[in-house]
């Protein structure tokens, strides 16, 4: 019933963005095409004014910036319009991009938790571990990319793999951090009633430690999930385009096709922020079990 | 004070007990010179400002600190092995609840632990809860009690692993007054049921007159003890008895004592 409250509130601020957005957009696409055409115009000494301009930058084959419907159209027909398992459609695309995203978070997830355990329960490799993968973060993925495939490449291994381990190199980051922070947020007085409870350490991290983790667990996840759609697309580049919004991306931009790009990102962007949601659902779930049933905080 | 010889109801002995904290400004004294003994079946209560030393001794006797010098016993045996013994119940200051767990499996938690059969979990849960009076509110979670009733499941977690020996720490430290006054009502009566015994730590006078068969007054800087004062209050007592002549005499030594350990000076 909040819910439904909280969602029923939301409906008009959210169409007003969507309204002045697609204004600015129409407006923006007038003005960067305008240029090419007033070339045009000038060359051919065609009389024009302000609708005839709007007219021709809406309708442009390779404009600098798309207007709305052209995308919308462009969207219709590669993802309506054709067969899921066509190379043409969208569907099929964000399914390439969408398969080495999931691998890649949930390798991402099984690493930073993993990475977590270690720092919080080994001295040595709180020390030691941390400013590695600190600076695992500073080295610019889309350098590094290439040489994963490359490498992974000469030892036989193609295809998503390698694509799964570049988008979880960029998104175990937060979940180490998220999950280390969590592991450590039990207060000292309940470590201490543990102690006198003389709970082994694995008691501790079951009955304890990783309950109280989950909702730092969670909030990593939602970062992480995101990071892996951007992951899986970067990594669909140095790989010549064999499939994904990568690649699409990628064939859009070595023919001018503006609008392809346009619709592919769209695409990811929804792609992405349904991933944020199943994990943002998933996490409400868990909030709900963690508190008893007290209301889930937003 | 005169009994420093071990006996056989001697449930917490002390011989010249110290403990000092390395900090970056040089130790600090927390305890020092500690004797007392503890009886079976006493209440006592340790009382003295901020700072005394009064949590850190109880801590010590929980195997929570490890003491420098001196000798401490716990049923005759090491704060260690008395804690693995599960020979006490610890109450903290605050209800130290799980949020994700019902009364009920908050109360079962350390019997997870130790390994009973869900059935025995149960069946002491079920006693330990009735015994602090919230039968009927096993299915309930933590926030759904008030901060009375959740130190009265911690108290019941306490008693769960059926322990000689109970020890709290400030447990209504953090309630108002009338909470506190009906909590101490229902702490007299439980420890006369149970007949257990209790190591209290209070800063409040009347609480700890009230509730103690024995109240120790701790000064600070060095955590010392001040005065022991027997409190022989009838048995049977309510809360009125803080108005009579015994209570508000008795009373008026745990003052003096702490007086004289310069607790009520300026910093």
């Amino acid at each position: 019933m909040n819910d439904a409250a909280r969602s029923q509130g939301r409906i008009f601020p959210v169409s007003v963005i969507i309204v002045v957005l697609t204004i600015i957009w129409y407006a923006g696409a007038v003005y960067l095409n305008s240029g090419q055409l007033i070339d045009r115009y000038n060359k051919r000494s065609v009389q024009w004014d302000i609708t005839q301009l709007a007219a021709d930058a809406w309708s442009m084959k390779r404009p600098v910036l798309p207007a709305p419907h052209q995308v919308a159209r462009e969207l219709k027909k590669t993802v309506l319009d054709q067969k899921i398992t066509s190379k043409r459609s969208l569907i099929y695309h964000a399914g390439v991009t969408l398969s080495s995203a999931l691998l890649g978070f949930v390798l991402a997830t099984a690493l930073g938790i993993g990475l977590a355990i270690g720092i919080v329960y080994v001295a040595t490799l709180d020390r030691s571990l941390m400013p590695w993968i600190i600076a695992s973060q500073t080295v610019p993925i889309l350098a590094l990319a290439p040489m994963i495939i490359v490498v992974l490449g000469s030892v036989g291994i193609t295809g998503l793999f390698p694509k799964s381990v570049i988008s979880m190199y960029l998104c175990f980051f937060p979940v180490v951090v998220g999950m280390v922070k969590g592991l450590r947020s039990p207060e000292p007085m309940l470590l201490d009633q543990m102690h006198t409870y003389c709970a082994s350490r694995t008691q501790v991290f079951f009955k304890l430690r990783l309950p109280s983790a989950i909702p730092f667990l969670f909030a990593s996840l939602k970062v992480a999930i995101a990071l892996s759609v951007v992951g899986a697309i970067v990594a669909e580049l140095p790989t010549g385009g064999q499939g994904g919004l990568g690649a699409r991306l990628l064939t859009g931009s070595y023919y001018g096709q503006t609008t392809m790009i346009w619709a592919a990102l769209i695409t990811a962007s929804v792609v992405s922020a349904t991933l944020v949601s199943i994990v943002a659902l998933g996490e409400r779930t868990m909030l709900r079990r963690l508190d008893g049933g007290q209301v889930a905080r937003a | 004070m005169s009994d420093n010889a071990s006996s056989s109801d001697t449930v917490v002995q002390i011989d010249q007990l110290s403990l000092d904290f390395d900090t970056v400004d040089g130790p600090v004294h927390a305890l020092s010179g500690i004797d007392l003994a503890i009886r079976e079946g006493e209440f006592v209560s340790l009382i003295g400002p901020s700072g005394c030393g009064k949590t850190t001794l109880l801590r010590v006797i929980a195997d929570l600190e490890k003491h420098s010098s001196g000798k401490i016993l716990v049923n005759g045996v090491s704060p260690d092995q008395a804690r693995q013994d599960r020979s006490y119940g610890y109450v903290f200051q605050a209800p130290a609840l799980y949020p994700w767990r019902t009364v009920t499996k908050n109360v079962v938690l350390p019997l997870e632990i130790m390994g009973l059969t869900r059935s025995q979990q149960q069946a002491r849960a079920k006693k330990y809860l009735d015994l602090v009076n919230l039968g009927g509110f096993e299915n309930k979670y933590p926030w759904q009690l008030s901060g009375g009733m959740q130190q009265r499941v911690s108290i019941a977690r306490a008693l769960s692993v059926e322990p000689q020996l109970l020890l709290m720490d400030e447990p209504f430290g953090a309630l108002d007054e009338i909470t506190r006054d009906h909590l101490n009502e229902q702490l007299l009566e439980l420890w006369r049921k149970t007949r257990k015994t209790v190591v209290f730590v209070t800063h409040s006078i009347p609480e700890a007159v009230f509730l103690s068969s024995r109240v120790v007054v701790m000064s600070p800087r060095p955590g010392r003890v001040m005065d022991v004062i027997e409190c022989n209050l009838p048995s049977e007592r309510t809360l009125d008895i803080r108005e009579t002549p015994d209570f508000l005499s008795l009373a008026h030594r745990v003052r003096q004592g702490l007086k004289a350990g310069h607790s009520y000076d300026d910093e």
